[in-house]
């Protein structure tokens, strides 16, 4: 779409929600409009603002805007990454997208694995922004812009996350709760414009059912919702799910998720997600959309973000324990605490108060470090190197993933403590680079259906991070606040059950069947041949699954990460274009808003 | 027990290590060097309690038994020597 002079040009990918009070505000000033669309709100509101108009933005979104007169382009992402924009510079040429694999249609764009970005994948389950796998790939970090003009480039952030705690006593819980209360109401309505209907996915835990819950008891829609449920009840939610069902009164559909399923769609999973994946969670979300897909819906809204925005995460539970402990080391009443930590991890609730102590314990130093809370999780995740091959170790030896994070944290990061810290590393990285990206927009819009996110209305994520701590988890009661608005508008059991967190079958889904792509991929042949991992290692580590004995968190993580790694490989490296065709040949999809004028 | 030691060492190594033993020896520490995490203590009791056909008890889940190679050696053997007599033995 152009401006009628065809001076400003825009492609764009997401939604606007407050477009139409921005459109009230510019018709005010003068501005005439040819259509309904937000897409045209967007190109009036860069004329009238130019770069500083994403400030005034309530959305999800990726575009760009090229300014003829100037011959200055500018892309700009959304505050939290909930849209992707991925872009490289080749032969002279700047190309940007929402996926790599439009920038690879160009052939002369080189397709190598950048082994730094897998360093840091295989620590914390992404690369840090710029980097994608792909080496001389960039994405645009989220909450910034960027602009290139006379063949320079400039990238600016717009937005920020920064933890401003109001001091405890300040406000009263209840006013808390119904501000928060109303935020989340108009959020999920400003999430229903749409000239398409509207869904919601319906996991059976706290955030999805409230939201179903707003759209159920704040607006005049159909209500239909949409679950995924699985065959092993070590994952299977159906039981809440159907008491949300029940309770509302929405129309509900679910698709059933089985190990062989998983083995059988993760190679067009990862397709999509465009990273390797140490979980399989994405998959039967994958499923999910296509289930949405077929009923004719295009649209849903999505609990995602609660728990990163108001503190409902295991980890940051798991981080107040070991702090609470590290800080008397010696005492034997503290530890007895973390008998509190993943209800639901058969593996660690069968260990003995001995080796819990001793896999929880608190390291010399540990209480310093910046990044105490995901110590842990990125130690795990980091063991599974023992598989890259000699070769990738050499390369990648010596370089510390973290010490790049450590260059990236605000300056007031080390005020904010521990709990907050916490919560930015989640919201600021694990949420753009794992949670929104490879289980949200890209599995979404693998099947055209977008995700709508009220948890991540920039007023509620700037409302939460005023709250004071002790509102987020209440000693170890997580999405403290969150419980108290929800009061009869969801079941009670839902509201007060443990908190399970999302996941799916892993590594064993891939020798439920006979799978022929986990054969070759996990060859030593190919292996070899590819000389990213070590085929002796992997090997022992196949041997392990077939056996039935691989059940730990790491040896699953390895193993979906390998898989993973090889498919990428497989896929867009060796064998893109054949790959590609077959997309191209598939139902037409339609990621991008590209409105022509 | 030099047979023992071997057979155990083989089993961390094939199943926690992957084959990369980078200068690991059988007095190392599995916590320490972070080789064991908690679904693997699950893996090597159930290995430890089929192949020795011993039964381990709650009270000797602790590091002082199961550690490393030469540790779980000791244990095994004292467990088994326990067997023999009719009678176990806790470490703790």
């Amino acid at each position: 779409m152009s401006t009628l002079d065809n001076s400003l040009w825009i492609t764009f990918n997401g939604e606007i929600f407050n477009y139409l009070e921005l459109r009230e505000e510019l018709i005010a000033k003068g501005h005439h409009f040819a259509t309904r669309s937000d897409t045209e709100v967007l190109l009036h509101l860069y004329q009238e603002e130019g770069p500083a108009c994403v400030k005034k933005l309530n959305g999800q979104w990726a575009f760009g805007i090229w300014d003829t007169k100037e011959r200055r382009l500018f892309l700009s992402r959304d505050r939290l990454g909930v849209r992707p924009i991925v872009y490289t510079q080749s032969g002279g040429a700047f190309s940007f997208a929402s996926e790599v694999k439009a920038l690879f249609a160009d052939s002369g764009v080189p397709r190598r694995v950048d082994l730094k970005a897998l360093d840091q994948l295989f620590t914390f389950w992404f690369p840090l922004p710029p980097h994608t796998f792909f080496e001389g790939i960039f994405e645009l970090p989220p909450g910034h812009s960027l602009t290139l003009q006379n063949g320079e480039i400039k990238i600016e952030r717009h937005w920020e996350m920064n933890y401003r705690p109001d001091p405890v006593g300040l406000r009263s819980e209840q006013d808390y709760a119904e501000e928060l209360w109303e935020l989340l109401v108009d959020a999920v309505r400003l999430r229903l414009r749409s000239d398409v209907p509207v869904a919601t996915y319906l996991s059976g835990g706290l955030d999805s059912s409230l939201t179903t819950a707003i759209v159920k008891n704040f607006t005049d829609r159909r209500l239909r919702s949409f679950s995924v449920t699985f065959d092993d009840p070590e994952f299977d939610e159906s039981h809440y799910q159907q008491e949300v069902v029940r309770y509302l009164g929405t129309e509900h559909q679910q698709v059933r998720c089985s190990y062989s399923d998983i083995g059988q769609i993760f190679p067009e999973v990862v397709w999509h997600t465009e990273k390797p994946i140490l979980r399989t969670a994405p998959a039967p979300l994958f499923m999910l959309s296509q289930l949405v897909r077929d009923a004719g819906f295009k649209v849903v809204v999505t609990g995602e973000g609660s728990d990163e925005m108001l503190g409902g995460y295991d980890i940051f539970k798991e981080a107040k324990i070991r702090a609470f402990w590290g800080a008397v080391p010696d005492s034997r009443l503290r530890p007895l605490l973390l008998r509190r930590l993943y209800p639901y991890l058969n593996n660690i609730q069968n260990q003995s108060d001995a080796y819990l102590r001793a896999f929880f314990r608190v390291g010399a130093g540990d209480l310093a470090s910046p990044f105490f809370s995901h110590l842990p999780r990125w130690d795990v995740t980091a063991k599974i190197k023992t598989f890259f091959s000699d070769a990738v170790r050499q390369q990648v030896n010596g370089s510390d993933p973290t010490d790049e994070l450590s260059g990236m944290l605000p300056g007031n990061y080390r005020q904010w403590g521990r709990f907050l810290q916490a919560q930015y590393l989640e919201a600021m990285y694990l949420l753009p680079g794992y949670i929104l990206s490879s289980q949200g927009d890209r599995v979404g819009m693998a099947h055209s259906v977008e995700v709508r996110l009220p948890f991540l209305d920039f007023r509620v994520v700037e409302f939460a991070s005023k709250l004071p701590p002790t509102l987020k988890m209440k000693v170890l009661n997580e999405k403290y606040l969150l419980k108290k608005c929800a009061g009869d508008y969801i079941p009670a059991s839902v509201r007060t059950r443990h908190k399970q967190p999302y996941r799916a079958p892993e590594g064993k889904s891939f020798f439920s069947k006979n799978f022929d792509y986990v054969d070759e991929l996990l060859s030593e042949e190919r292996l070899g041949k590819d000389g990213i991992f070590s085929p002796p290692a992997v090997s022992m580590l196949v041997k392990k699954f077939r056996a039935g004995r691989a059940i730990g968190v790491k040896d699953n993580m390895a193993l979906t990460g390998i898989l993973s790694t090889q498919l990428m490989v497989d896929q867009f490296i060796h064998n893109f274009n054949s790959r590609a065709n077959k997309e191209s040949h598939a139902e037409p999809r339609s990621p991008i808003k590209a409105v022509r004028g | 027990m030099q047979n023992l030691e071997a057979q155990l060492k083989q089993f961390v190594v094939e199943n926690f290590l992957f084959g990369k033993q980078n200068g690991f020896n059988c007095d190392d520490s599995f916590l320490e060097k972070g080789i064991i995490d908690s679904t693997g203590m699950v893996e090597l009791i159930f290995h430890l309690e089929s192949t020795y056909q011993i039964k381990i008890e709650d009270t000797e889940l602790v590091p002082e038994n199961l550690d490393s190679v030469k540790r779980l050696v000791a244990f095994v053997e004292r467990k088994k020597a326990g067997k023999e007599q009719g009678s176990y033995q806790s470490a703790s």
